[in-house]
């Protein structure tokens, strides 16, 4: 009895730590990257679609992109206790383009390149204190950067 | 084999600002191949870390709609020359890549 007991005991410490393994893997917000609309995209990765526009939020990006492969886009901000920076492309097929979880040392100020279907609506997410702000932009696009 | 990221660090204060480029194609897997008209199957970077003396920095989640060869440019507070920079990803097919250096 005591021997199924620690065999027991040691199968469910095994199995707890494959379950923690994966669940460390699987940070990467999968629901939200398949979220066809803005508003599934804030669902799945805020759990609300409530945001605040704030001038203390900083979009940049190009108002005419002549190559949608290669858009550049900034997102910085002035808030404190910033959490995560999120980069949301309307037109998109899947909206959600990068979302940047930051940890206590890290400048709430990124850069990167995105590709762009069309023209659209940007927007940039950034939370901070649990709410979420954001800034949004029109980026024209006039070669598209889906094989177009 | 060198390596597939190339890391840029210019300290300004106690501030490193970074400067990274991968080398990854980033196919969306909605792109046809023009001689057979089959679909590229989807292979892109979906996680970078950047870890600053093993601590993490940021963690990018990226989906298909990051540009070919990414471009990731942040800064972390609290660096010091010789300091240890780590930027690593992994893909949606589970490869990996890493490269680490020393800011000066």
């Amino acid at each position: 009895m005591n021997l199924t007991r620690r065999v027991f005991i040691r199968g469910a410490a095994a199995a707890a730590a494959l379950l923690a393994l994966p669940r460390a893997l699987l940070a990467w917000p999968e629901k939200a990257f398949e979220a066809k609309s803005q508003d599934d995209t804030l669902n799945a990765l805020f759990g609300t679609t409530e945001t605040t526009e704030s001038s203390a939020v900083v979009l940049s990006a190009p108002d005419i992109a002549e190559n949608g492969a290669v858009v550049p886009v900034s997102v910085s901000s002035t808030l404190e206790n910033v959490e995560s920076i999120s980069v949301i492309v309307e037109q998109n097929p899947s909206p959600l383009a990068a979302s940047f979880d930051l940890g206590p040392n890290a400048v709430a100020d990124v850069s990167t390149r995105l590709k762009m279907g069309k023209t659209s609506n940007v927007m940039a997410v950034v939370k901070a204190d649990g709410k979420l702000h954001t800034a949004s932009k029109e980026v024209k696009v006039t070669i598209g950067g889906c094989g177009g | 084999m060198a390596s597939s990221i190339r890391v840029k660090v210019k300290l300004s204060g106690d501030v490193a600002e970074v400067k990274s480029l991968m080398k990854h194609e980033m196919e969306t897997g909605t792109r046809k191949d023009s001689k057979t008209g089959e679909t590229v199957p989807a292979h892109y970077i979906k996680e970078v870390k950047a870890e600053l003396n093993g601590a993490p920095v940021m963690t990018a989640n990226w989906g298909p709609a990051v540009s070919k060869n990414p471009y990731f440019a942040f800064s972390v507070r609290g660096a010091k020359a010789g300091d240890t920079l780590k930027i690593s990803w992994v893909d949606n097919k589970g490869e990996t890549a890493s490269e680490e250096t020393t800011i000066s």
